[in-house]
């Protein structure tokens, strides 16, 4: 898939989001918004799994940590064939398996995910076996820069620096707004960069809404060998749809009629 | 009423703690996907020998625990069979999230050791208990809960759990215990889910789990040398899920039942064997003996057990007391 046909994977996947959020009258917009571009590149360019792989011990893995933006992860994967799409119109709603959080009822899923600083730790787990069985299997996970203020997580930058966890990369969805306020106001994450070098991580920038600018980062992997990596993607929240963009009430605020037509020409203009 | 106890084990065994080490250290010798996982824990989990004859299935997370059982999901998730070895205290508290979400929701069959449960590290203070270890981890759904009494059920106990496929907790002290509480004719086999019957009686009955079902046994031959009063003892080994059947069969001599555990009295064995009576009609005089809800009294292991009444003579007054 060329750059301009991600771009437009990523438009489509706008519409979709926020279709089902619509749809369902649930879901957290503005973080699903601003993760889409980086699921798009890595089910589009990166992992090595499929449908037809899922159970495969030689796929990779991607699991999603920051598990309330799962809307932008059920549009992949439905678009990837896990699932048929219209199965999303039933998001959140009773007796539905397509629920506000990752769950591995839905083909696809590696874990069930949403409480925050979870993730990680996993894919420390799941990176150190694949060393140990000597496999190609590339281990990823996205965090949101709200759940960076989470103990476990820096628990966790230390293991896979100290096992040297090279095949596991971490990617920040760094759309610097949280539930509360910006995270600058809630708990500073600043300097990132130099916090993670010093915690034993090879670490890159990188405009995590510009898939070219992606696809380019992720082919650098691994940044440094016997390091792990971690992409701090600076994205937006809410990108794409202007009234939605940096607005806080959009975290999991769901349109109405009219703003969801607003928002729909906003995407295709 | 009296019944001549012939059969109590002679001296004392191992603690359990080092059964379930050579245990699991045979296992991984013959299954290379076997793995425990430790936080600084090695020494305290009697794993330093695993360590040195097996480098290569032993992971060292330093003391964080909830990376522990982290790590330990994204290891079962490639189909390794985890060991994740901590103090029970920690485990099951620092980590309680990564166990009820990574674990038990997210269904990876990692087994929990909980080492020097209960009040093992005594005069350590209550940082150190794990006294609501059952209580948390029953309300969670997905989870085998075992506390194995002696040498012969902890080494089944690991055994079994390490080929189920399923989240299992188990946990165990680090005092010498006999290596099989047995006072019954025919020999008492171990299967998870199943309370074993190792004294049979007709006065009374002694449901315990752990380390508390030995000094069931001394308070029984007691009754039965001093009081001429016949107890059953039941090692309910399993805590979750309860041996359901074996408790109503029990209840149906409509005799005492006490239950005891190294535990809150709040949301252990007792509150689940009480659930059965009651929710069955079953109308058995009763009562729970564990640890109440007080900051626990300092002092060792045995110290605590003597202060509670988890002990020969404490149990042995509790049943003359049930018996009126």
């Amino acid at each position: 898939m060329n750059i301009k046909e991600l771009e437009e994977k990523s438009k489509a996947y706008r519409k979709k989001i926020l279709k089902y959020i619509y749809n369902a009258k649930a879901g957290h917009t503005g973080g699903s918004l601003s993760i889409i571009d980086i699921l798009n590149v890595l089910y589009n360019k990166v992992l090595n799994v499929s449908p037809e792989n899922f159970n495969s011990s030689e796929k990779d893995i991607y699991i999603q940590s920051k598990g309330h933006c799962v809307e932008a992860l059920y549009v992949v994967l439905a678009d990837k064939g896990f699932f048929p799409e219209d199965d999303l119109l039933t998001l959140c709603q009773y007796q539905s398996p397509y629920i506000g959080h990752p769950t591995k009822k839905i083909k696809g899923m590696e874990q069930n995910t949403g409480g925050l600083g979870h993730g990680l730790s996993i894919c420390c787990g799941s990176a150190l076996a694949a060393k140990k069985d000597q496999s190609d299997v590339k281990v990823y996970t996205v965090l949101g820069d709200g759940e960076m203020a989470e103990g476990s997580n820096w628990e966790a930058f230390m293991f896979a620096a100290h096992y040297k966890l090279d095949n596991l990369c971490a990617i920040l969805d760094y759309n610097k707004l949280q539930i509360t306020a910006p995270n600058a106001d809630v708990m500073g994450l600043e300097p990132l960069d130099k916090k993670l070098e010093a915690f034993g991580w090879a670490v890159r920038h990188v405009d995590g809404n510009d898939v070219e600018a992606l696809v380019n980062t992720f082919d650098a992997l691994p940044f440094e060998a016997g390091k792990p990596s971690f992409i701090i993607a600076h994205t937006t929240k809410g990108k794409g749809v202007s009234y939605m963009e940096n607005v806080l009430k959009w975290h999991h605020g769901v349109p109405t009629a009219e703003q969801y037509e607003l928002a729909l020409a906003e995407i295709d203009g | 009423m009296g019944q001549e106890i012939t059969n109590i084990p002679k001296g004392v065994g191992l603690a359990n703690l080092e059964v379930f080490a050579s245990t699991l250290e045979s296992l991984a010798q013959a299954d290379k996907t076997v793995f425990a996982v430790t936080s600084d824990s090695r020494g305290s989990g009697k794993l330093v020998a695993f360590g040195q004859k097996l480098p290569e299935q032993i992971v060292e997370v330093g003391i964080a625990e909830q990376n522990l059982v982290g790590v330990a999901t994204g290891l079962a998730s490639m189909r390794k069979k985890v060991f994740a070895v901590s103090p029970a205290c920690f485990l099951t508290a620092r980590a309680l999230e990564q166990i009820k979400n990574d674990v038990c929701y997210s269904d990876n069959p990692v087994k929990l050791i909980g080492i020097s449960a209960g009040v093992s590290y005594g005069a350590l203070g209550s940082t150190h208990h794990s006294l609501h270890d059952y209580a948390v981890l029953r309300a969670i759904n997905n989870i085998t809960i075992i506390a194995p009494a002696d040498n012969f059920e902890t080494a089944e106990a690991i055994r079994q759990a390490a080929a189920m496929d399923s989240p299992v907790y188990l946990r165990f002290g680090k005092k010498n215990m006999p290596e099989k509480i047995e006072e019954v004719d025919h020999a008492t086999s171990f299967e998870v889910g199943k309370g074993r019957v190792v004294k049979e009686g007709s006065d009374l009955t002694f449901i315990a789990t752990g380390e508390a079902v030995w000094p069931c046994l001394k308070a029984a031959q007691k009754l039965a040398e001093e009081h001429q009063i016949s107890a059953t003892v039941v090692s309910m080994h399993t805590i979750k899920p309860l041996d359901q059947r074996l408790i109503l069969q029990l209840a149906s001599q409509n005799t005492p039942i006490i239950t005891v555990e190294e535990h809150s009295v709040y949301g252990g064995l007792g509150e689940a064997v009480g659930s059965v009576l009651l929710q069955n009609g079953c109308h058995n005089k009763f009562k729970i003996v564990g640890l109440p809800d007080e900051h626990t009294v300092s002092g060792s292991q045995g110290e605590i057990f003597e202060h509670y009444g988890i002990s020969e003579k404490g149990l042995t007054q509790s049943a003359l007391n049930i018996l009126g």
